[in-house]
Parts: structure tokens; C-alpha cells; sequence
């Protein structure tokens, strides 16, 4: 018994090593494969969102595709089931392997994608960022959908808007120490300077937690009975204060604005709970991507700051610091556009 | 009077040919060889690094399902204690501490991990099934409730290069040579050792193996101990080759180990299966989704396709006892017509399977 056992190990190992041997003697007619694709004139560029079947890509990754056709590219869209950086790092390995020209990510992770972007960036592959994005030594470029700026600004813009340029105003954000939410607060108080009878009574932090959200807006208006508006840079908090407003005895009095998504806010928009609320439109952003990509491809831009490129139907836009491209100010949506996005 | 053992009865190259890893190893030489020829790009130095990175942890975690599995007994945290170590580390190199001092954190809670379910497995006796249910979600919890929702992503380069090191100008990855150390041992382990036969006669008959004075309790309790070291090590080289030390890395990686593991011949009821089926399964799969990513097939066409695979082989070992077990009926009924009415207790010829 043992010596079978040791000899069918034994074949086996052979076997294997075989295998193996095999596969490390194809290596030398790799070279002639990669030769044969970098002939064809087509530029080829696949888009990798962080996960597949979701509706946000879905939208960027179609437009990124309108615009691949428009320069007569090759547009392919690959990337994993779930959002994590390990199963989406084995899609990038693969386009490197591919030598595809051009890469279009939305991060799952800011560093641990970084060894697979920099190998598929040796191989020859621009990689272009959008929506989320790497460690800046990691990428070519950085399609961003609006700066810290706009996106705060447009917020102030909105509730003044909406409450007359008076009153008291509160803030709903995500969690205390969340980045992105606390750069915007940022600008949002120094904006409301210029806006001397708006007076922020109030930030609150719902975490990002639906029934937290609710809850904190509740409390919110109980405690601030004059309060006239309620500012949520949350996708989140934004759709669970207009839960709780829609049901209760402000709506219509207090206002709501925000950052949200058209797919949650859609029902609150069109009961009157909500007026206007903004987020950047994911097709300009996916279309922008892949623009900004045909431009590192053909050797137009290198990803310097200053260089600039022509992006379609968006018109021009200039690279700026830290590689960053910006899309522009955040889109708002509202009663009479709301419809024709579906994220 | 003379017994016969259908299964022994044949010459040992057929034996061999008929045996789940040879299959296994066929079909993974076919695959390579489809990939080599008609994949464009398989065949280069890249793929083959990037292949293995991706499967490391797999092949390494495989090795001590391998063994549990052979007792009949199951571990579904290993994931978990992947993850938990990750966390471990991270956490440890967040706070100043040197990337091997962390380490060895991590191993000795990898340590810790399997040493309860060893202990709720082998000496309190409660199914090994429930218990790792029970410990992949708690573990889990500990890892993403000690991180959160953030990622520890400073690592110093050193060490994370040193994790996607290859050996010279080879492209085989360092990892592979660590588990091919590891592979050794585990197969001399299992396969050469009184240790390994005490584990077959643990998932053959657990009570014979009592009586004829095999180690019930401290065999399994070993074999959960190595499971969560070795998860350990599989989870300190996942954090330093992505990087990124995470509360939810590497989750679900449970499965695709078990999946290997059972494509790669190994009886999930216990008491078959051998290391080198093992490795030929996970290399299968690696192989096969590497060069079906680069065909650019979906990821859910993938995951298809691996299904079916994994259906079709534990389908293939029930048909082939099915139609063995039919001949061996064939053969005693014949001989038992011819002369000794007398003969082999039905069963006894197929034992060994």
C-alpha cells in the first residue's frame, strides 16, 4: 500500500512538473503575440468599475462606450462581482497581460490596487482613474467628478436658493472623521459667509447609517423649531431625511438638499419633499474617462499639469494639479430632468 | 479461502490511470495546453507570475483542508482567520510595530483561531460543520470590528515587495517556493507518516480508529491548529502582496479552497484523497479563469463554468463507485454461481475506495 501510494505520488509529480515545464516553454511565443496586437490601429480601451451589475457604472461605463465609438476605439468593460481590490486587481493583471492601450478604474482601494496598475502601467497601458481614486504615483491620470469647491459651493447654492436666502439651516453628514464630507463642510461654512442671514445652527452625523440618518433628523427638527433647511452631503443621509420629512408635519416647510442619487430620491422629488438636490452625472464622467484616455493613448497629454484635451461633446478641459482632470460643478436634478437617469 | 479487492486486483498502472488525480492532472495538462495554444498572451512570463500571486493563498490554505477534510471533518473559517490576521497585522504596523514582530502576531492568532476550533472539534466533540460556521462569522466580526470600515495601506516597501518577489528570472513567485516546502511536509504528513494513516483511519471509521489505538482527539486538534497557522501565513502574505490590511479581505476564499480541494479528489465524506490531487485541483482552477479572463469571459460565465466542473467531478466519483461497485457484483455473483457459495461479505471489496 505505502509503496503504491509513493509511486502514484511519484507519476503524478511528474506529470505535474511536466505541466508545468510545458507551460514555462510557451513563455518565448509570447512575444510574437504581443507584436501582432500592437499592429492593429484600433485603440483598445476597457473600462473597470468596481463591481458589475451596478447601475451607477452601468450608466458611466455606456457612456465611456458612446465615446470609445466616437474615436473608433475598441471598448470592452471587464471587473468583478464584488466590490473588493483582490478580485478587481486579477481584471487588471489581465489587461496588462493583454497590453490593452488603456485602462478606465474606479478604485476599490487607493493603494492595494497599486502594484497591478504600476505592472500594467510597465506593460505599456495608460491608466486613467475615475469616480474613486489610487495613489496619485499609481495612475496617469485622475478623472475627478467635481473638486472639493464646487461640490460645496453648488450645496450653498441650492438651500439659499430654496429658503430665500434667510433662515436657519442645519447639516446632516456621514460619520464625524469622514474626509471627503468634512472638506466639503469646509468650504460650505466659508461660502455661507457671503450669505450673512443664512445661519448654521447645527452639524449632526448620521454615519451613514439609514435609521441613525432618520433618527438624527428627527431630533434635529425638534430641537430647531425655526429651522428652515437641512443640507446632507450624503447619499445616505439625504435619502433618510427626506424619508422622514416626506411623513412628517415640515414637509414642504423645511427644506432638503444634498448630495443624493436619482434612483433613491426619485419618489421624494416627486411627492415635493425635495426641490433640488445635486450629484455629477456618471455619464459625462465615464464619457470624460475615456476621452481622457484616447488623449494619453495618441499622445496628446502625458497626464502633466497644463496639458489640455478636447473630451466630445464636453468641450475642453486641462489637467491639473496631482494629474487631476475635473468634470465641473456637480449636476443638479430636479422635477423636470429626474427621469432621465436611472443610478 | 482467498479474498479479492477488485480495486488492487488490476495492475498498478491501471489503477493509476483510473485514479481521481490522474484525472484531475489530465484535465489540467488539456487545459494548459488548449491555453498555451489558442489563448492569446497565456503563454508568457506575466501570466504565469500573476497566476500564481492569485492562487497562493489557495494552494497554501488547501493543504491542511486537504488533511481535515480527509478525517471527514470540515473548516469553514478559514477565510475569517485570514482576514482576522490581516487585521492583526495591520493594525500592529499602524501602531509602530516592525512588519516581522507583527507577523508572528498574526501567526500565533492564527494559532489561537484554530486551537478553539480544535478544541470546540476534537475534545468537546461538537460538529466540526456548526462549530466553523459559528467561527467564520465571529472571526470575521473581530476582524472588520477592530478596522472598520478603513484600511491600514502603509506597509514599508520592503516587506510588500519581498511578497510579490519571484525567484531569479524565473517569474515564479518566492510564495510559490514556501509552499512547496509546505506541500512537502504536508504530503509526507499525510501520506508517509503513522500520523497520516491515523488521519484516513479517522475519516474511514472513526470508531475503528479508536480501538486500534489512533489519536482521535489530538490528530484533529493538530490538524485545526495548522489550519488557522497556516490561514495565518495566507493572510500576512494577501495583506502585504495587496498592500491593504482589511476587516473583509480575502472573504469567501473559504469556498474556493473546498472547491479545489473536492475537484482535486477528495472525498468531503472522508478517508480519500491525496495532496498531489489537491494542488492539480487548485491549479485547474487557477488556470482555467486565468485564461478564460483573458478570452475576456465574464466573471459570471467563470464562475459557471467551475460550477459545472465541480458538479461534474463529484458527480463522476459516484458513477465510477456506482459502475465499480455494479462489476463487483457482477464478479461475485459469477464466482459465487461458479463454485464457493460462500464467498466475500458483500461491501468488503469496495471499502477502500
Amino acid at each position: 500500500m505505502l509503496s503504491s501510494t509513493k509511486r502514484i505520488t511519484g507519476v503524478a509529480a511528474v506529470a505535474l512538473s511536466l505541466a508545468l515545464a510545458v507551460s514555462g516553454c510557451g513563455k518565448g511565443s509570447g512575444d510574437s503575440n504581443d507584436s501582432s496586437s500592437s499592429g492593429s490601429k484600433a485603440q483598445t480601451i476597457t473600462f473597470i468599475p468596481k463591481n458589475l451589475g451596478n447601475p451607477y457604472f452601468d450608466s458611466s461605463d455606456a457612456a465611456g462606450k458612446k465615446a470609445v465609438g466616437e474615436f473608433g476605439g475598441t471598448y470592452s468593460q471587464v471587473g468583478p462581482q464584488d466590490a473588493s481590490p483582490d478580485a478587481q486587481a486579477q481584471y487588471i493583471d489581465t489587461e496588462a497581460q493583454k497590453h490593452t492601450n488603456a485602462i478606465v478604474v474606479s478604485a476599490n482601494d487607493p493603494k492595494a490596487l497599486c502594484d497591478s496598475l504600476n505592472q500594467a502601467k510597465d506593460a505599456g497601458t495608460k491608466v486613467v482613474t475615475f469616480d474613486s481614486d489610487t495613489d496619485p504615483s499609481c495612475r496617469d491620470i485622475f478623472v475627478s467628478p467635481s473638486n472639493t469647491e464646487g461640490i460645496g459651493k453648488t450645496q450653498v447654492d441650492m438651500i439659499a436658493d430654496q429658503i430665500g436666502d434667510a433662515g436657519e439651516v442645519a447639516i446632516l453628514s456621514a460619520s464625524a472623521n469622514a474626509t471627503n464630507q468634512n472638506a466639503w463642510i469646509d468650504v460650505m461654512k466659508k461660502e455661507l459667509a457671503n450669505h450673512p442671514k443664512i445661519k448654521l445652527v447645527e452639524t449632526v452625523y448620521g454615519d451613514d447609517d439609514d435609521q441613525k440618518s432618520f433618527d438624527k433628523t428627527a431630533a434635529l427638527l425638534q430641537k430647531h423649531p425655526n429651522l428652515k433647511g437641512i443640507i446632507s452631503p450624503t447619499t445616505v443621509g439625504i435619502a433618510a431625511a427626506a424619508r422622514y420629512l416626506s411623513t412628517s408635519s415640515s414637509k414642504g416647510k423645511v427644506m432638503l438638499t444634498g448630495l443624493g442619487t436619482p434612483n433613491l430620491m426619485r419618489k421624494y422629488v416627486k411627492d415635493g419633499t425635495v426641490k433640488e438636490f445635486a450629484l455629477w452625472n456618471p455619464e459625462d464622467l465615464g464619457y470624460l474617462a475615456a476621452y481622457a484616455a484616447h488623449a494619453l493613448v495618441s499622445g496628446d497629454i502625458k497626464g502633466d499639469e497644463g496639458d489640455k484635451f478636447k473630451a466630445g461633446k464636453l468641450g475642453d478641459f486641462t489637467v491639473g494639479a496631482d494629474k487631476v482632470v475635473v468634470l465641473g460643478d456637480p449636476f443638479k436634478f430636479n422635477a423636470s430632468n429626474i427621469d432621465k437617469f436611472n443610478y | 479461502m482467498s479474498r479479492t479487492y477488485p480495486f488492487h486486483a488490476q495492475p498498478l498502472w491501471r489503477r493509476l490511470l483510473v485514479s481521481r488525480e490522474a484525472a484531475v492532472i489530465a484535465l489540467l495538462v488539456l487545459v494548459l495546453v488548449w491555453a498555451i495554444n489558442f489563448v492569446s498572451f497565456f503563454a508568457t512570463q506575466l501570466t504565469m507570475t500573476f497566476l500564481f500571486l492569485d492562487i497562493a493563498p489557495i494552494l497554501l490554505i488547501a493543504l491542511p483542508m486537504t488533511l481535515i477534510i480527509v478525517t471527514g471533518e470540515i473548516d469553514l473559517s478559514v477565510a475569517s482567520v485570514v482576514g482576522l490576521s490581516s487585521v492583526t497585522l495591520g493594525t500592529l504596523v499602524d501602531h509602530g510595530t516592525s512588519v516581522p514582530v507583527a507577523a508572528i502576531a498574526a501567526l500565533v492568532v492564527g494559532l489561537a483561531c484554530g486551537a478553539l476550533n480544535g478544541f470546540l472539534v476534537a475534545y468537546v466533540g461538537l460538529p466540526s460543520l456548526a462549530v466553523t460556521i459559528g467561527t467564520l462569522a465571529l472571526f470575521r466580526g473581530i476582524a472588520v470590528g477592530v478596522l472598520g470600515t478603513k484600511a491600514v495601506t502603509d506597509f514599508p516597501n520592503r516587506w510588500s515587495d519581498l511578497a510579490r518577489q519571484t525567484v531569479g528570472g524565473t517569474g515564479i513567485p518566492l510564495i510559490v517556493v514556501v509552499f512547496a516546502v509546505l506541500a512537502v511536509v504536508f504530503t509526507w504528513l499525510l501520506h508517509f507518516s503513522s500520523f497520516g494513516r491515523g488521519v484516513y483511519d479517522i475519516g474511514l471509521n472513526i470508531e475503528a480508529a479508536h480501538f486500534t489505538g489512533v489519536p482521535v482527539a489530538r490528530s484533529k486538534f493538530v490538524l485545526f491548529l495548522f489550519s488557522g497557522v497556516v490561514s495565518a501565513l495566507a493572510g500576512i502574505y494577501f495583506t502585504l502582496r495587496f498592500t491593504s490590511s482589511r476587516g473583509d479581505n480575502a472573504t469567501g476564499l473559504e469556498l474556493q479552497v473546498i472547491a479545489a480541494v473536492l475537484l482535486g479528489g477528495v472525498s468531503i465524506f472522508g478517508g480519500r484523497g491525496k495532496v498531489i490531487g489537491v494542488i492539480a485541483g487548485v491549479l485547474l482552477i487557477g488556470v482555467l479563469s486565468s485564461a478564460l479572463r483573458l478570452q475576456g469571459v465574464t466573471v459570471n460565465v467563470i464562475n459557471i463554468i467551475i460550477g459545472l466542473l465541480l458538479v461534474a467531478s463529484v458527480m463522476s466519483t459516484s458513477v465510477l463507485a456506482w459502475v465499480s461497485d455494479a462489476a463487483a457484483r457482477r464478479h461475485n455473483r459469477d464466482r459465487a454461481a461458479s463454485s464457493d457459495p460462500q464467498l466475500t461479505p458483500a461491501g468488503v471489496g469496495n471499502q477502500k475506495r
